[in-house]
C-alpha cells in the first residue's frame, strides 16, 4: 500500500442516499480473478447507456467535476460484501470518499485498499455539495495526520475518527497480514487450548 | 459478568486486541465461493504463503453455475474461468471442496447448515454479505471483504472492530400466511436499510423461538440488508434436533461434549445489549417491496407512500426510486402485473419455501404471461423435493425445476429478468439492475411469489 498524505483535492459530488454495491459495481463485472480494471466500471449502469454510450448526465461522465474525493449522500456502499467496490473506487483514481454514513463491509474493505472513508455530519457534507454546486472548483483538504476535513470554500474544518491502528497503517502503507502473520505463534497457543474446550469447531 | 450469546462467542475467540484498534479474532470455519476468493488466493502465492488450517476451508461454487446442464462446462467463458479458478486453488491447497454437480453442491449458505458444517458456537466467515445466515445455527457469522479472506487464508485470523449489539424481540404468534421472510422484511422496513449498522443482531422472542431452523435461517440471512454486520438466535432444543444426525455434525461422545457446551451460549438473564428493540408478531402481514432497496417494504395490502410523508432529504432517492420501477406514490401494489418469478437463493431456496409455494399452487395452473424460475438451494433441497412428491405437484401446476444455484438472485449466470420486466422474488435485494440490467425487483416470501405465479399479478395469498 502506498504512503496516505494530506491530499487537497476538487471532488466528484454524488448527491444520493444508500448508493449501493451493486451500483458501484454491477454483479455482471464481477467475474474477474485479478483486482485490475475495475475503475472502468465504476457506475456502470448510471454512467453508460443500453448501448454503452457514456450518459452525459453523469457526474463521472461531466468535464466540471474531477478529482481524487468523491463526496456521497449517506449510507454509502450498502449491499454486497464485494470489495470489487473498493477496487473500482480505487481503480478509477479516487484516494478518499466522504459520506455522513458508510455502510461497514464497504469501510473495511476501502480502508483494506488504501482508500479513506471520511464520515462527516450531515450539515457538513450538505455544505460541501452546495459549496461545489456553487463551484465545482472548490479544494476539499484532508489532513490524516491531524484528522480534519475542510472546506476551503466556506474555510470550515471538522474532525473525523478513524482509529490509531488503521491511521497507522495508512500512514505507514502496511497492511493487516503483516501484522497477523507476526503473531503466528499466539495462534497456535490459542488452537492447543481451544481443542481442550471445544476440539469440535476446530477440527 | 452477564453475558450476551454474542459476546460469549465473541469473546472465546479473541486472540488479541491492538490498543486503540481492531480485534484480532480466531476464525472456526471459512467458506470461499468463487467470486471473492481468486484474489485472495493469488494474494496468499504472492506473499510466498500457504493456507494456514486447510481443514477450516471449504470452497463452493454458486454465483456463476448455470441452472440447466450443469453436467455440460459452462458456456459463457468468463463464468467458467472463474468457477475453474476455485476448483484448481481448492485443490492445490487440499481444501474441502463441492464442485459444480457434486450431491453436496449448492449456495454456500444453505449447504453449510444442512451438511452441519456450521455449528452453534462457532466464528464462520465468507466473502459474502449474506454469511450472516449461519448464526441462526447460535454462532457468530458475517460477511468479509477479499482482502480479509486472505488473512484468514493466511492465518486463520481476522481482523475486526468488535460490534456493538443489539436484540430484536419478536413476540407472540404469528398471523396465517406471514413467514420468517415477511418478519424480516418488515423489521427492515421499520430499521431502515442502515438502521443496524454497526451492530451485532440477537433475535429473539416467543415468535422467533417458534421458528423451524429454516425460517431462523431465512430471518439471519436477511440481517445484513438492514446493515448489521450479522444476526443470530440463541440454540436450543429446535438447533439441537436440526444439526443432530447431520455428516459433518460432531457424533457419539464427541456430541454430548458439545450439546453441554451448547447449552452454556444462550444470553444470560439480565446481560445488557446496547440497543434492545420489540415488536409485535401480530402486526405483521405478508410483506413486499415496492423500491429499490430492501427497507422500502410494506404490507401486500398498503399502497406505496406519499410524497409528502418522506423527509427532504431521502425524497431525490425516493423518486428515482419510484422511477426506476415504474411506480407512483400512493399506488397500490395489489393488482400490479408481473412478468416474472423467482424462487430461489440463500433466503428462501431451502425445502420448507418449496412447500409453501407447491402447498399454494397445488391443483391449480401457472399464469401463462409469466415466467417462473424455481431453483432449489442445493442439490439436497433438490432430492427431497423429489423424495416429497413436490416435483409433481410443481409439474402438473406448469412449473419446471432447475438445478441448484444462486441464479436469478444475482443473475451472473443466464438467469437474467430483461430490462423494464417485473419479479416477484423471494432472494433478498431488490437494488437497480440485480437481477440483470434494468430488471425492476420485488421482494417476497415463498407465498406470495406463488400467489403471483398462478395469476399473473400481485395477489395477496390469503385470498387464494
Ligand atoms: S443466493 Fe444470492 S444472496 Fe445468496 S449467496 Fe447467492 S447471490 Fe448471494
Amino acid at each position: 500500500m502506498e504512503k496516505f498524505k494530506t491530499i487537497s483535492s476538487t471532488v466528484v459530488p454524488l448527491p444520493i442516499e444508500n448508493v449501493d454495491t451493486d451500483q458501484i459495481i454491477p454483479a455482471r463485472f464481477l467475474k474477474a480473478t485479478s483486482k485490475l480494471g475495475f475503475g472502468d466500471n465504476l457506475f456502470r449502469d448510471w454512467r453508460y447507456d443500453k448501448n454503452d454510450q457514456p450518459n452525459p448526465d453523469f457526474v463521472l461522465n461531466n468535464p466540471t467535476y474531477s478529482g481524487e474525493i468523491l463526496v456521497a449522500g449517506k449510507n454509502f456502499g450498502s449491499g454486497s460484501s464485494r470489495e470489487h467496490a473498493a477496487w473500482a473506487i480505487a481503480g478509477y483514481g479516487f484516494k478518499i470518499v466522504i459520506s455522513s454514513f458508510f455502510a461497514d463491509i464497504f469501510k473495511n474493505n476501502a480502508m483494506n485498499n488504501g482508500v479513506l472513508p471520511v464520515v462527516v455530519s450531515e450539515a457538513f457534507l450538505a455544505e460541501i455539495f452546495s459549496s461545489v454546486e456553487n463551484n465545482p472548483k472548490t479544494i476539499i483538504t484532508v489532513d490524516l495526520q491531524n484528522q480534519t476535513v475542510t472546506n476551503t470554500a466556506t474555510n470550515k474544518s471538522e474532525k473525523f475518527d478513524i482509529n490509531s491502528y488503521k491511521k497507522e497503517c495508512f500512514l505507514q502503507g502496511f497492511d493487516d497480514i503483516d501484522y497477523l502473520l507476526a503473531k503466528k505463534q499466539i495462534i497456535e497457543q490459542y488452537e492447543d487450548k481451544q481443542s481442550d474446550v471445544a476440539y469440535f469447531l476446530t477440527t | 459478568m452477564k453475558k450476551t450469546l454474542f459476546e460469549k462467542i465473541w469473546d472465546a475467540h479473541v486472540i488479541s486486541e491492538v490498543n486503540d484498534g481492531p480485534t484480532q479474532l480466531y476464525i472456526d470455519r471459512m467458506y470461499c465461493h468463487e467470486v471473492t476468493s481468486p484474489q485472495a488466493f493469488d494474494g496468499i502465492r504472492k506473499r510466498g504463503l500457504t493456507v494456514f488450517r486447510p481443514k477450516q476451508v471449504t470452497c463452493i461454487p454458486d454465483h456463476n453455475i448455470p441452472t440447466i446442464n450443469q453436467e455440460k462446462p459452462i458456456e459463457d467463458p468468463i463464468s467458467r474461468h472463474q468457477v475453474q479458478a476455485l476448483d484448481s486453488n481448492a485443490k492445490e491447497y487440499n481444501l474441502q471442496y463441492f464442485p459444480m454437480g457434486h450431491n453436496k453442491n449448492g449456495i454456500i449458505h444453505v449447504v453449510g447448515p444442512e451438511n452441519g458444517l456450521s455449528l452453534p458456537g462457532m466464528t464462520m466467515v465468507c466473502g459474502d454479505s449474506h454469511t450472516s445466515t449461519h448464526g441462526a445455527l447460535g454462532a457468530v457469522a458475517f460477511g468479509i471483504g477479499t482482502s480479509e479472506v486472505e488473512m484468514v487464508l493466511a492465518t486463520q485470523c481476522i481482523f475486526q472492530s468488535k460490534p456493538k449489539t443489539m436484540r430484536i424481540s419478536v413476540n407472540g404468534n404469528l398471523k396465517d400466511g406471514v413467514s420468517a421472510k415477511d418478519i424480516a422484511l418488515y423489521i427492515i422496513a421499520k430499521m431502515t436499510t442502515g438502521g443496524a449498522t454497526g451492530y451485532f443482531v440477537e433475535y429473539a422472542g416467543s415468535a422467533v423461538q417458534a421458528l423451524s431452523m429454516e425460517g431462523r435461517l431465512t430471518l439471519c440471512n436477511l440481517s445484513i440488508e438492514m446493515g448489521a454486520r450479522g444476526g443470530m438466535v440463541a440454540p436450543d432444543e429446535t438447533t439441537f434436533e436440526y444439526i443432530k444426525g447431520r455428516e459433518f455434525a460432531p457424533k457419539g461422545e464427541e456430541w454430548d461434549k458439545a450439546l453441554a457446551y451448547w447449552k452454556s451460549l444462550p444470553t444470560d438473564e439480565g446481560a445488557q445489549f446496547d440497543k434492545d428493540i420489540a415488536f409485535d408478531a401480530a402486526d405483521i402481514e405478508p410483506m413486499i417491496t415496492y423500491g429499490t432497496n430492501p427497507g422500502m417494504g410494506l404490507g401486500i395490502t398498503e399502497s406505496i407512500p406519499s410524497l409528502d410523508s418522506i423527509d427532504e432529504a431521502g425524497r431525490i432517492s425516493f423518486v428515482k426510486s419510484l422511477d426506476y420501477m415504474g411506480f407512483k406514490p400512493g399506488d397500490k401494489m395489489i393488482g400490479k402485473p408481473i412478468d416474472y418469478v423467482f424462487l430461489g437463493s440463500c433466503t428462501n431456496g431451502r425445502i420448507e419455501d418449496f412447500r409453501a409455494f407447491a402447498s399454494l399452487v397445488k391443483g391449480k395452473k401457472k399464469a401463462d404471461n409469466v415466467v417462473v424460475w424455481l431453483v432449489p438451494g442445493s442439490w439436497a433441497v433438490e432430492k427431497q423435493i423429489k423424495e416429497e412428491g413436490i416435483d409433481t405437484i410443481l409439474t402438473e401446476a406448469g412449473f419446471v425445476l432447475r438445478q441448484p444455484g444462486c441464479s436469478a438472485c444475482l443473475a451472473m449466470n443466464d438467469d437474467k429478468v430483461p430490462a423494464g420486466k417485473y419479479a416477484v422474488s423471494t432472494s433478498n435485494r431488490n437494488f437497480e439492475g440485480r437481477q440483470g440490467p434494468g430488471a425492476r425487483t420485488i421482494l417476497a416470501g415463498p407465498l406470495v411469489a406463488a400467489a403471483a405465479a398462478i395469476t399473473g399479478k400481485i395477489t395477496d395469498p390469503r385470498t387464494l
